[in-house]
């Protein structure tokens, strides 16, 4: 029986799941995703983990937990960093420490260390060592590690072209669950408004992807903001250019990849004519969105207003209906600032 | 130019000290009170950590009071240190606040970034009156320290209660006011006299316990509510984890410096647990609850402000280290509502739980 890696659907699953998972099948491995986010899931990780670690997290250990038996290991990668200088954040350069120790039914942990903070060649090594745990044949890992590098491109022009990750991992045919999400395949908003007659409304949402692409986590915030007749623009769909550009305007570099393309999506929604609203959407108590959140606020202060800003935080107990009204009320707010 | 600087415990005596001797002129914020930290949470964001609210109602305080230049760390990730200072002073100018804000960035071993901003704050000067001014500075600094350990090693056994804390208070004002480092010594050694003489003998065995966690809550004894006063004054030995002087010397002076090699001990401590830096103290603080469970402590607490993401993890891995090593670990999570007596209360059910276990061990 071939060998089953289990991915937890949550956290950065959202980014590298594709590319990991062309890497393993080309080294003849399967893969299997653990189901959508429950309530279910978020009771049994909230048992395992601390009462101050953040929803994402506690979600992260519910995966976990519910991957074990289905598979011979657990993909727990501790991402400390993506690029040159900047961290993701802490929590997740402990992760493999905390599900080691939080879930003591998990036979095996795969955690290889990505840390391109330096140089892209610890990167590399350690892809090598992963993939050494499966086949002794170099020239297959490097193939198979050129293969995840195209998936991973394709993946990220997917992205910008303005579709959600599950609905690009569909058009890759890299996904197989059954919960088909929205296979028509929609468009980048803010490309679509130049030559389109009627003005539609566009609202700039901001998020980590592991709570706004999230069903249950982000409350269904893309399908519900849709349903009220607002296109929606995340921080993937806008070129890597102008997120680089906004953030620069930050004197002090922010040194969190996440945090620097959130402030950098978020001043370019707050810069009047782009988009009609942006709401900012955290979990409670995140660190990195505490800071990122305030530089917003103040810049929208700065700029007088002119574009509607509001935050929403989700923790375990946010109930829907609660979502429901706010984001409507936004929506108005959002549609009158339009008109105006 | 009035400069000012957020306070942390004892240190501002040794700041102050520093840049006077440079011909700064100083403001220091007042001690910190209730207005403090209302303030401070008032005009910060709801989840950031306790230190940058703190910060905040120090520097409002200070404006207050006339200060006109804010100097301020900065940092390079992934603890949200390194942002404090683009923060705060988008926070004071938000409020309209006129004022400099000028952040030290770590030296990374490039020692001409570190003149270039001294410089900026003290105009150019002759290389002997920084040598000069840090001398004082550096001996306050170290015999502050010395002055808190002793009384960690006292308390437990003043001759009445609050004696030793007084004794230290009074030191610790004496201190502030010498004038050159034999001025320091010389009050150093009266301190360390004066504190001794109001104690019993010191041979009766007490039971020990370790604090550690994040820098901030456990050098500033306003935001983690007096927890050693508390502990000492319950008979109780506490083992302070961190030190201004020994954090300075690891942190900043081999940074600068590149031919020192930075300690790798507490990340073999902590490798079982933790193997990987997660930032701020996190691997410290598995490190030294394992080091003071070999040394045989009675109980370890650890102290940390609500949302710090590095202290969450230490705290979600000091349960596997307390069952491993035997030793009883508490976390003590503070924010702007904690209240002494809440803490009180939690110290004295620890001290009980470590009391039976020690006598469960003999």
């Amino acid at each position: 029986m071939k060998e089953t890696i289990g991915f937890p659907r949550a956290l950065l699953f959202y980014y590298y799941y594709p590319a990991w998972r062309v890497f393993f099948e080309s080294l003849g491995r399967t893969c299997k995703v653990s189901g959508k986010t429950t309530k279910a899931v978020i009771d049994s990780g909230i048992k395992v983990t601390v009462d101050e670690a953040c929803l994402p997290v506690k979600a992260f250990h519910g995966h976990v937990q519910s991957l074990s038996g289905a598979c011979d290991r657990v993909f727990v990668p501790r991402l400390v960093s993506v690029e040159k200088k900047a961290y993701i954040c802490p929590k997740l350069m402990g992760l493999p420490d905390m599900v080691r120790h939080n879930c003591t039914g998990i036979r095996q942990i795969l955690d290889p260390c990505i840390d391109m903070s330096r140089n892209r060649k610890a990167f590399k090594r350690e892809v090598y060592a992963t993939g050494r745990l499966f086949t002794q044949n170099s020239l297959r890992i490097s193939t198979a590690r050129r293969k995840a590098q195209h998936t991973y491109e394709a993946f990220i022009r997917l992205l910008e072209a303005g579709l959600t990750p599950i609905d690009a991992m569909i058009k890759l045919n890299i996904y197989d669950g059954q919960d088909f999400e929205n296979s028509a395949i929609p468009h980048n908003a803010l490309t679509w408004r130049k030559g389109a007659e009627t003005r539609p409304l566009v609202i700039g949402l901001l998020g980590h992807p592991y709570i706004i692409y999230d069903s249950f986590l982000g409350m269904n915030v893309l399908d519900r903001l849709k349903s009220m007749g607002a296109n929606v623009v995340t921080m993937d769909m806008l070129s890597p250019a102008i997120i680089e550009r906004e953030a620069a305007k930050s004197p002090k570099r922010v040194f969190w990849t996440m945090g620097r393309r959130l402030l950098g999506a978020g001043y370019y929604f707050l810069t009047p004519g782009v988009v009609d609203g942006c709401l900012q959407m955290s979990a409670f108590a995140c660190g990195p969105d505490s800071f990122i959140g305030e530089l917003l606020q103040q810049e929208s202060i700065r700029s007088q207003r002119k574009v509607p800003f509001m935050t929403i935080i989700v923790d375990e107990h946010t109930g829907e209906a609660g979502i429901q009204t706010r984001l409507e009320a936004f929506v108005d707010i959002a549609e009158r600032s339009m008109l105006r | 130019m009035k400069l000012t600087f957020a306070r942390l415990g004892n240190s501002h005596i040794a700041g102050k000290a520093l840049l006077e001797a440079l011909g700064i002129d100083v403001v220091l914020p007042p001690p910190p009170t209730k207005r403090t930290m209302s303030l401070g949470s008032l005009h910060s964001p709801e989840f950031a950590c306790l230190p940058l609210k703190v910060n905040i109602g120090n520097y409002l305080e200070a404006l207050e009071k006339g200060a006109d230049t804010i100097v301020m760390v900065g940092g390079i990730g992934p603890c949200r240190l390194g942002l404090y200072g683009e923060v705060q002073r988008q926070i004071l100018e938000g409020l309209g606040y006129d004022f400099k804000m000028i952040v030290v960035e770590p030296p990374q071993g490039r020692l001409d970034h570190v003149i270039r901003q001294l410089r900026e704050i003290t105009g150019a000067q002759p290389v002997t009156q920084y040598i000069r001014a840090g001398h004082i500075g550096w001996s306050k600094l170290t015999a502050i320290d010395a002055l808190e350990k002793l009384a960690l090693e006292l308390r437990p056994f003043e001759e009445s209660r609050g004696c030793v804390s007084s004794a230290l208070e009074a030191a610790l004002k004496c201190i502030d006011e010498a004038d050159s480092p034999k001025a320091v010594a010389f009050a150093l050694e009266n301190g360390k006299e004066a504190m001794k003489s109001v104690c019993r003998k010191t041979d009766s065995k007490k039971p020990r316990i370790g604090i550690v966690g994040e820098v901030f809550m456990v050098l500033e004894p306003f935001v983690n509510c007096e927890i050693e006063k508390c502990l000492g004054e319950m008979g109780v030995l506490v083992y302070r984890s961190i030190y201004l002087s020994d954090w300075i010397v690891e942190h900043v002076v081999k940074d600068a410096f590149r031919i020192f090699r930075k300690s790798k001990l507490p990340y073999e401590l902590a490798k079982p647990y933790l193997c990987h830096f997660v930032g701020g103290h996190g691997v410290e603080t598995i490190a030294s609850t394992v080091d003071y469970a070999r040394q045989g402590l009675d109980g370890v607490i650890q102290v940390a402000p609500f949302t710090c993401m590095p202290e969450i993890i230490a705290q979600d891995l000091l349960p596997t280290v307390s069952r491993d090593l035997g030793i009883p670990v508490m976390t003590l999570v503070f924010d702007e509502h904690s209240s002494g007596t809440g803490v009180l209360t939690r110290l004295e059910a620890f001290i009980d739980l470590v009391q039976m276990s020690r006598r469960a061990r003999r």
